[in-house]
């Protein structure tokens, strides 16, 4: 699987959301991403890209295209698949 | 772990200054660059400068956003037009969370409602966070914890029960105090199932990947005594926990009813859940985040972003050593007006600047609340079954 299809299917699975959904996504948006929801996510990432992120990215992940430039600081690139 | 009291403090009181001219787009000062610095470096004549700024600030600010905050100021005769001495701006008394429904900021920004858990009964403060707030909050508290941790986020188990956090748009101080520490741990696992008894399962599959490693527990006081130390002890069982450190908080009352003071506390826990570091934290709901830890010494320190002021029964300032009500102040609020409360809580100011632990600032011991406030708190107000 495509990094970008293991990020989107992250985001699927944890939010119970539409492929549709994911552009333009923000933290709050919709009520299963609340803080809770969060770190099921981040803990869903870090699984499946083998990576730690620092409490500060955790935090300023806020929207779903934040998400993929903090994770490509990790190495974990989305572009040109 | 060693705290590195000559961490950088940026060039002290001329860096506060620079600081304070920046302009921060919520309340006039910029509290950001903070997050840069050691976070108990600041010494008096830094942050007394810093405090006064910064408060003033802030005061203008809820008085601008905040309707019922503004009629109790002018209620009060204080005008905003001149810089007040610190001491001199008025704290609100944090009952006010309960009677009104104090925001500084649009409803429609609210992303999470933070209540203290009150006994059947009694009103539960209500504390409004917008994103800005919410996401300080968990910076702030990463940096106080690192202090401990050395910054990495650790394998973390909570004996606690996920049925606490279970109601996703109220959480209680308890459930609030659980998911901000939670966010500073990775392999978060549960310690106690939903009816509060120890998961062995969960237990041992923690223990098993992490025996050996660095690992947070995080608890509140009562709950970690009554259901993971007791139950273990009555079992007697241990957990194989060789380099864990336990934060734990919530107040002392109900293991002072049994006895069990902070030295016993430490033993017991160490003895059976390989706790090698106990570290005490004194926080309340209207000022999550920034959370006060206590140090080797057994006293509780203000960080960089937090203050108190001691006050005897005329409001005078107490003196070192003399026990009066405890006023706190966070750099933290903007969504609510709670920069600068007076709790019902007893507390004695030790000292400032000079514990041997090396870290900079006021510290205090809290004796517990205050004859005839209403009981509130954490754990203290958990009813064991």
């Amino acid at each position: 699987m495509s990094n970008s299809n293991k990020y989107d299917t992250a985001f699927i699975e944890t939010f119970q959301v539409d492929a549709q959904q994911l552009s333009g996504l923000q933290y709050q948006d919709i009520k299963e991403w609340d803080s809770i929801g969060h770190m099921q996510l981040m803990s869903v990432l870090e699984e499946a890209f083998s990576v730690e992120l620092d409490i500060d990215d955790i935090i300023d992940f806020s929207s779903y295209e934040k998400g993929k430039e903090i994770l490509s600081k990790y190495g974990v690139s989305m572009a040109n698949e | 772990m060693a705290y590195n009291a000559s961490s950088d403090v940026r060039g002290g009181r001329t860096a506060a200054r620079e600081r304070l001219s920046g302009a921060n787009a919520v309340a006039g000062f910029d509290v950001a660059s903070l997050l840069d610095v050691a976070p108990y470096s600041l010494d008096h004549v830094t942050k007394s400068a810093l405090f006064a700024e910064a408060m003033n600030a802030l005061t203008r600010h809820h008085f601008s956003h905040c309707p019922q905050y503004r009629s109790m100021l002018e209620f009060l005769g204080i005008s905003l037009d001149t810089h007040h001495v610190l001491a001199d701006l008025p704290p609100l008394p944090v009952r006010l969370f309960k009677e009104f429904e104090l925001l500084s900021c649009p409803r429609k920004d609210v992303i999470k409602t933070l209540t203290s858990s009150g006994t059947s009964g009694q009103q539960v403060s209500r504390i409004y966070l917008d994103r800005t707030n919410a996401g300080l909050q968990t910076r702030v508290l990463a940096r106080i914890v690192a202090s401990i941790t050395g910054g990495a986020r650790l394998p973390m188990l909570i004996v606690d029960s996920p049925a606490v956090v279970r109601d996703r748009q109220l959480f209680s101080a308890r459930g609030a105090g659980i998911l901000g520490f939670a966010m500073l741990g990775t392999d978060v696992t549960y310690a106690l199932d939903e009816q509060m008894r120890l998961d062995h399962a969960a237990i041992a599959a923690f223990c098993e990947s992490h025996a050996d490693g660095p690992v947070l527990l995080f608890g509140f006081t009562a709950i970690v005594w009554q259901h993971l130390y007791k139950v273990l002890r009555d079992k007697g069982e241990k957990l194989p926990l060789r380099d864990a450190s336990l934060l734990h908080g919530g107040g002392w009352k109900k293991l002072a009813s049994q006895a069990v003071d902070p030295v016993t506390f430490d033993g017991r826990l160490r003895e059976t859940c390989g706790v090698a570091r106990a570290i005490n934290y004194y926080g309340m709901v209207e000022q999550t985040g920034s959370i006060f830890l206590a140090c080797s010494e057994g006293h509780l320190h203000c960080s960089n972003f937090s203050d108190i002021i001691v006050r005897r029964s005329d409001f005078s300032i107490a003196d070192i050593g003399e026990s009066g009500t405890l006023q706190l102040m966070s750099l933290l609020p903007t969504s609510y007006p709670g920069h600068n409360l007076l709790s019902e809580d007893e507390a004695t100011l030790l000292g400032e600047d000079d514990c041997r632990c090396g870290r900079k600032g006021r510290y205090f011991h809290v004796a517990g609340r205050i004859s005839q406030a209403e009981i509130r708190g954490c754990s203290d107000t958990y009813r064991a079954a």
